[in-house]
């Protein structure tokens, strides 16, 4: 089972580290980042595997969620599915 | 693989443009809750939808979470409650309403439907006690939604019903008028009614659908909008090939809901409602669809047009997105729910004429419209007679939602708060049609050939 996570708002120093460190965290492997810049805005999706995580998949969207708030950023984690549904046919 | 671009642009959907899921809503049969003793029925009918429903709310909110998709509502539908009161020796609906009542808070649902009643055809025993009863029904709880169905393609009109049904809306403003007559809001009279419709008021649980089911009704106006603001520059063809396949994105996600939470909750999947259903915020307006492709304001001429082409490209992006699609499936034009509509409404533009020509090209029908508080009883049965005979001869689903403003006049404004939105009162025609409405009768059904 994969989850996409979006990370969007201004660029901090530490973001990928803090990002990274949760995953780890909760044994999340990290398969795929991608950043780039978009009208100032800095945005980094990253590709995970969430099929031995060790936290409820909930909890661990509240927790990212929290973290996002903490530095003003929008950190959003969700299923792959929603984006293979409407990108895919 | 999903490309980057794609993923910010579902996140975008969801966290600018409005994106949601409105509603999932639970049909529930009661056919076997019926018994001659009208507490015995209330019982079997607490226990039946608290056990279906448990989890409904719950199963719901982890699919949010799981997928970051907003479903604003959990709702539930149930048969018409007409058909089960019909056993009762003490046909007191009003028990039944409060019981479901109890049931809707219960299971944490936003709105139950189903005290309802179809007569399209004639009265049955129950019909008239359940119409009855509306207005202390609607007055004393606060989730459950009724309909009555008094007309069809294939049956005509059942004018007596109309003339009821004109009577039943007046009585039920009245009977909230110290609640900013929400009655009426929670009360639609449909022609050709379908039975898996999801969005309220108008759901209710056909007799010739499975036990238990999961029905979908999407939503996303923002999003069309938006779609269509990056896009000034196109002719129609290519606004019709951009609204289809933002509507396809869109009722992807319903389906991947309604998938999800059927397997979830072990109830099978009914249908994806393919509608454009609007809300009262910012941004999340059907009307503005129609400004941002061309139109000043809504209600212009040209407004039907623009309607007739988003309708049907909504349906075309749709139905390819989706196992099964059924309940309404169209743009609605609520107006008290719909920014765009009540700002056209407010200055003007925007007149009940206009909307009932309107309906003629899209669902529902004369939704969420406050009129003036004095208008006659019979006037509300022509309005509703009228917008009756537009789905007669076009096959289609309309419905009227009006709501008499007790104590108010045209240019005030009535507010019911939440999803439910506000709306100026709008002025109609108040010349009288009692005479046509006292005749009473049938209209008979109309030809399906000779289509002119």
């Amino acid at each position: 089972m994969r989850a996409v996570i979006s990370v969007i708002g201004k660029d901090t120093v530490g973001i990928l580290a803090a990002v990274s460190a949760k995953c780890a965290q909760y044994n999340i492997n990290v398969m795929d980042v991608t950043q780039s810049v978009l009208q100032d805005m800095f945005v980094m999706v990253m590709m995970t595997d969430i099929s031995k995580i060790n936290i409820a998949f909930a909890d661990f969207v509240d927790e990212l969620s929290e973290l996002g708030k903490e530095k003003n950023l929008s950190v959003k984690v969700m299923h792959e599915d929603i984006f293979n549904a409407m990108h895919n046919i | 693989m999903i490309n980057t671009k794609d993923i910010l642009e579902t996140i975008t959907m969801i966290q600018d443009e409005h994106l949601d899921i409105r509603t999932t809503t639970m049909g529930i049969s009661l056919l076997d809750c019926c018994h001659s003793d009208i507490d015995v029925v209330c019982r079997k009918i607490y226990d039946k939808i608290t056990k279906y429903a448990e989890n409904l709310v719950k199963t719901g909110e982890q699919i949010e979470k799981e997928y970051g998709i907003p479903i604003i509502n959990k709702r539930i539908s149930v048969t018409p409650v007409a058909m089960i009161l019909a056993a009762c020796d003490n046909r007191d609906a009003v028990k039944i309403a409060v019981t479901l009542e109890k049931a809707a808070v219960a299971c944490g649902v936003n709105f139950l439907g189903g005290f309802s009643a179809l007569v399209q055809k004639g009265f049955a025993n129950g019909d008239k006690e359940l119409i009855d009863a509306i207005p202390e029904a609607l007055a004393v709880t606060e989730h459950v939604c009724s309909s009555v169905n008094i007309g069809s393609t294939k049956t005509g009109i059942n004018m007596d019903a109309v003339k009821l049904m004109g009577e039943t809306v007046v009585k039920s403003a009245l009977a909230t008028k110290d609640k900013n007559c929400i009655g009426p809001a929670k009360l639609v009279v449909f022609c050709n009614a379908p039975e898996d419709n999801p969005f309220m008021a108008g759901a209710f649980h056909g007799a010739g659908e499975p036990d238990c089911v999961i029905n979908v009704g999407v939503s996303g106006p923002g999003v069309v909008r938006a779609a269509l603001a990056k896009s000034k520059n196109l002719d129609l063809t290519g606004v019709a090939d951009l609204i289809k396949r933002t509507a396809f994105k869109i009722t992807r996600m319903g389906q991947l809901v309604g998938t999800e939470a059927s397997k979830r909750l072990g109830v099978p999947f009914g249908i994806v409602d393919l509608s454009l259903a609007p809300t009262p915020a910012v941004g999340d307006s059907v009307a503005h669809i129609l400004e941002e492709i061309g139109l000043d304001c809504c209600g212009a001429p040209g407004t039907t047009a623009a309607l007739a082409m988003l309708n049907d490209a909504v349906k075309k992006g749709g139905v390819m997105a989706s196992s099964h699609v059924g309940g309404l499936s169209g743009a609605f034009i609520p107006v008290s729910e719909d920014a765009g509509m009540i700002d056209a409404a407010r200055n003007g533009c925007l007149k009940i004429e206009k909307l009932e020509a309107m309906t003629a090209v899209c669902s529902v029908g004369l939704d969420m419209i406050v009129i003036p508080g004095d208008t006659s009883a019979a006037t509300i049965s022509a309005i509703i007679a009228d917008e009756a005979a537009i789905g007669m001869v076009n096959s289609k689903t309309t419905a009227v939602r009006v709501i008499p403003a007790i104590g108010k006049k045209v240019g005030e404004e009535l507010s019911f708060g939440g999803l439910l939105g506000s709306g100026p009162v709008m002025e109609i025609n108040n010349v009288s049609p009692a005479k046509f409405i006292n005749r009473g009768g049938r209209i008979p059904a109309p030809m399906q050939s000779l289509k002119n």
